[in-house]
Parts: structure tokens; C-alpha cells; sequence
């Protein structure tokens, strides 16, 4: 199946851009991880009627991934297969919250519109700043610095096991999946039935595979510890690097800085 | 130095299925030696492998990793000593690049950075794949995928070396460079195959396993010499003792 070899090689590609050079994939995974979660702390604990306050959080997304090089069309599709969701999160919302919130022209917006644009701003917000993350960090050196910050490591391996076998998953299932479609010629195959066993076996055979790769790293002396060649100091520039955003962050939550821009700019004019 | 030697006594390997898959294995394989594991398939080649680091234990039957019994207290220190090099690359390259893959092993052991940094690329070296450094595995061909685990497991420095299907899958000048490398090893090297005509270059001893059995066990050339042994096996002469194909002659 062409969607999942494709979905791989989309992850694969995330996996790549960690592995470039730039002042952001240099900084110490720490401070990007620590920043990264001022950043999705401040979007989410807004109100649920906010909606204008989240905008001025674009800066950072924005400036990190053209600081680090990431390709932002890429980035973009990514966190646009990841709106649907967020979609059916706040769907209902306009249904039960009728209440005119604002006024746009002759329209009258209800809260629940006004919550469920929110719900959706903050999933592009939150979900772009973690692609963003492990696209100029590498999940390894993110699991790394999860754990360096005190995360307990039985989790952060087990994080790091989850990552790895998305690969061989989705691998096993693309060569299931394309042997089932290259005999069941343009037609449904058995439909359902044949999915069924399909899925089983690919259950299984994912679990053998997995037992293998085990096996790999048990024969070169592996004791449940991930290590890294790169380890990097949190200097005085990671420092400055988590403290001025997370300042920024707190500014930015406390102070609706687009209305702020907007009465200036009213101010200006009058 | 006795540290080399792999002895196998008594071996016998029932699958929890109930499947018979080694009946009484016994050898003993010297320091320095070159050994061919070859059999139809099914024949346990791969069950055996699977004991001498430890991955599977013995029903009954005892092996023997230099001095040391393999048992669950020795299993760290067997499993440096005997580097396992697996018939499918992929199930071996698990990390993001080749430097973190080949380096997994030497940081397991305890070895510092700079110590790390040099001996991957010193075996990178060895299997001449420097280039490959800073790529991620899934973007190598077959053969590229093949040193580099290869170098996965040197890495490690290893006394015994053993490889399932080494040449499996590559391409003529991928095998051929494979065969170069492997010749030039002082490991103690343990291999399974159907490339009947590399066991032919590379090993001077052969065991055949049939149906769980150590059917023969001797000089490689005078196992293959053997045709009424090789049908029963379900193998053939390798393709270099065989006649011309169009003239019918032998070399």
C-alpha cells in the first residue's frame, strides 16, 4: 500500500532533518525540550473563548524552524494531517454553546465557533512545536534529555522502543499490505475476512521481528541504557535560550499582545 | 589461547511447539578456526547458532564459550566474546545513523566517547565504510547494510565471530568484496550457508546438520567430495567442483 510506505517515508524524513546542522540543532537538547514545553503549557492553559491571544505564539514555531532549516511546506502537511483530529475534538462545540460571542460585520459568532477555532489553533500551535522539536533535536536525543531532566528511564526506553518500532510496524504492514493488493487485482481481495488473518499475522510476525532486533541489541551488551556520542552542555547560551523564550511565553500569555498591537495601531491612526 | 574455543556437547533443542529442532549436537570448534554449519533447510543451522550466544538455552546438552559454561551468570561476558552476525541486516541496524549503530555496542561496554569515536572508525575503516558515518541505515544498500553490521559486531571486538548466511542477498561484487573481508578475519569464525562455493573458499572444515543431527564433520573438500552424503542432505557440490556447464569438462 503506496499510503503507508509513503507515511514511512515521512517519518523517515523527520528523522533526517535531526541529523542536520544549525545553531538550533546544536543547543543542548534540554533547553529545546524545556522550551518547548513553556511554549505548550502557555497555549493550553488559555481560556477556552481565546482565540486572537494564540496568534502571537506563531513566532515561535516560525523562527525556530527557519533558524534550524526545516522545510516549512513539509511541516505544514504534517500538522495538517493532524487537524482532522483536533476537528472532531471541538466539533460538537458549536452545536451546544450558542451564545453570540462576538460580532463579525452582520454575523453574529457563538462561543462554541469561537472555542472550537481555538481547539484547532492550539493543535497547530502544540503539535507544530513538537514536530519542530524533534525535527532539530532527533527523538533519540529528546528521550535523552527527557531523561537527563529526571524522567524516571524505564519510560523514556520505553518511548524510545515505541519510536522504533513504528518503523518495523508500519514496515511489516506496507509488504502485507502490498502483497494482499498485488493478488487481489484492482478488486476488494476477500474484503474484511482477509484483513482480519492479515492483521494477525502481521501482529505476529512484527512481535518476531521485534524479538530479533531485541536479540541484536541484547548480543552487543544492551542493559537498558541508550547512549549518545554527542552529549552536550547546558552552557550559558541554552540558558539564555530557555529563559528569554519562556519570558517571551509569559508575556504573551499574560498580555494579549495582538489586541495590544491592534489598539496601538487604532491609536496611531486616530 | 583458550578463551577461543566453542565446544558443543550433547546438544538437544525441543521449540515449545514440540518441534525436535537439534538431537544430541556435539563439536568442538578451535581457536582460529574457519567452520562451515551447512544443511538443507530445517535443518537446525540456525537453532544452533541461536544457543552459542545464549539466546536460546539448551533443552539438555551443555555448551562451553572458552572457559566458561554458557549459563545465565556468564551471558554478558559470552555474548562480547561471540559476535552474531544476523542473516537479515535490518534486524541488526536499529539506530537513527551508522555512528550511533556501530557505537551502541562499545558504549554498552563501558567505553568512553573519545574511545567510542575511535574504534568506530576504525572498524568502519576495517569494513570500508567510512563514508557511510553519518547516514541512517535505511538509506544503504543490501551490501552497504551488510559491513556495517558487520562493523556493528567488530566493534565489540569479539573472539568468535559467527554469521548467519553471510552472503545472502547480495550481489556478485557485493559478495565478493564480502568474501575478502571475511578471509583476512584471525577470529575464530563459525558461518552458516548455502553459498556452498563460499564455505569452499573460506572454511577448511564443514559440519553438515541433517534433520537436527551432525550428520559429518570434516574437511570441507572431502565433505563435498562425497556425493551420496550430499543427496542425502539435500545439497550439491558447490558450483567450482562441479564440470563446465556447456563442455562437461573439469578443470
Amino acid at each position: 500500500m503506496r499510503a503507508i510506505d509513503g507515511a514511512v517515508a515521512d517519518l523517515k524524513r523527520l528523522d533526517l532533518l535531526a541529523t542536520g546542522d544549525s545553531v538550533m540543532h546544536r543547543l543542548d537538547a534540554r533547553a529545546k525540550v524545556l522550551t518547548t514545553l513553556v511554549f505548550i503549557i502557555s497555549v493550553v492553559s488559555f481560556g477556552r473563548y481565546e482565540f486572537t491571544a494564540l496568534f502571537p505564539f506563531f513566532i515561535y514555531p516560525v523562527v525556530a524552524a527557519s533558524l534550524a532549516n526545516l522545510p516549512g511546506g513539509y511541516l505544514i502537511k504534517k500538522i495538517a494531517m493532524v487537524i482532522p483530529f483536533a476537528f472532531v475534538v471541538g466539533m460538537l462545540n458549536p452545536l451546544f454553546d450558542r451564545q453570540p460571542m462576538a460580532q463579525l460585520g452582520p454575523l453574529a459568532v457563538s462561543g462554541g465557533w469561537i472555542s472550537c477555532a481555538s481547539i484547532i489553533v492550539r493543535a497547530v500551535l502544540t503539535v507544530g512545536a513538537a514536530f519542530i522539536l524533534v525535527g532539530m533535536t532527533g527523538f533519540l536525543s529528546v528521550c535523552q534529555a527527557l531523561e537527563r531532566l529526571g524522567t524516571p528511564k524505564p519510560f523514556t526506553v520505553q518511548l524510545l522502543f515505541l519510536y522504533r518500532y513504528i518503523f518495523v510496524l508500519t514496515e511489516e504492514g506496507a509488504r502485507a499490505s502490498r502483497a494482499r493488493e498485488l493478488r487481489s487485482c484492482g478488486r476488494k481481495g476477500l474484503g474484511l475476512s482477509s484483513f482480519g488473518s492479515l492483521i494477525g499475522h502481521l501482529l505476529i510476525r512484527t512481535w518476531l521481528r521485534a524479538e530479533r532486533i531485541h536479540m541484536a541489541m541484547l548480543a552487543r551488551g544492551f542493559t537498558g541504557e541508550f547512549h549518545s556520542g554527542q552529549l552536550t552542555r547546558f552552557g550559558a547560551r541554552e540558558l539564555f535560550f530557555v529563559l528569554g523564550w519562556s519570558a517571551l511565553f509569559v508575556i504573551l500569555r499574560l498580555e494579549n499582545a495582538a489586541s495590544f498591537m491592534g489598539r496601538l495601531l487604532a491609536g496611531l491612526l486616530t | 589461547m583458550s578463551h577461543h574455543i566453542v565446544e558443543v556437547k550433547h546438544l538437544h533443542h525441543v521449540y515449545p511447539d514440540g518441534t525436535v529442532a537439534l538431537r544430541d549436537v556435539s563439536f568442538t570448534i578451535h581457536h582460529g578456526e574457519s567452520v562451515a554449519v551447512i544443511g538443507a533447510n530445517g535443518a537446525g543451522k540456525s537453532t544452533l547458532l541461536l544457543h552459542l550466544n545464549g539466546y536460546l538455552s539448551p533443552t539438555s546438552g551443555e555448551i562451553r564459550i572458552g572457559d566458561f559454561p554458557l549459563t545465565r551468570k556468564t551471558l554478558p561476558e559470552i555474548r562480547r566474546t561471540v559476535g552474531m552476525i544476523f542473516q537479515d541486516a535490518d534486524d541488526q541496524l536499529f539506530m537513527p545513523t551508522v555512528f550511533d549503530d556501530v557505537a551502541f555496542g562499545p558504549f554498552n561496554l563501558g567505553l568512553s566517547g573519545e574511545e567510542v569515536k575511535l574504534r568506530v572508525k576504525d572498524v568502519l575503516e576495517q569494513v570500508g565504510a567510512t563514508h557511510l558515518l553519518g547516514k541512517p541505515p535505511y538509506h544503504l544498500s543490501g551490501g552497504e547494510k551488510k559491513r556495517v553490521a558487520i562493523a556493528t559486531v567488530l566493534a565489540m571486538s569479539p573472539d568468535i565471530l559467527v554469521m548467519d548466511e553471510p552472503t545472502s542477498g547480495l550481489d556478485p561484487y557485493a559478495r565478493r568484496q564480502l568474501l575478502g573481508l571475511l578471509r583476512d578475519f584471525h577470529h575464530t569464525r563459525i558461518f552458516t550457508s548455502h553459498d556452498l562455493d563460499m564455505v569452499l573458499e573460506l572454511c577448511e572444515r564443514t559440519i553438515i546438520l541433517h534433520q537436527g543431527r551432525v550428520k559429518a564433520d570434516g574437511p570441507t573438500r572431502r565433505i563435498f567430495g562425497d556425493d551420496a552424503l550430499l543427496a542425502e542432505c539435500r545439497l550439491e557440490k558447490p558450483f567450482s567442483m562441479q564440470g563446465c556447464p556447456v563442455c562437461g569438462s573439469r578443470k
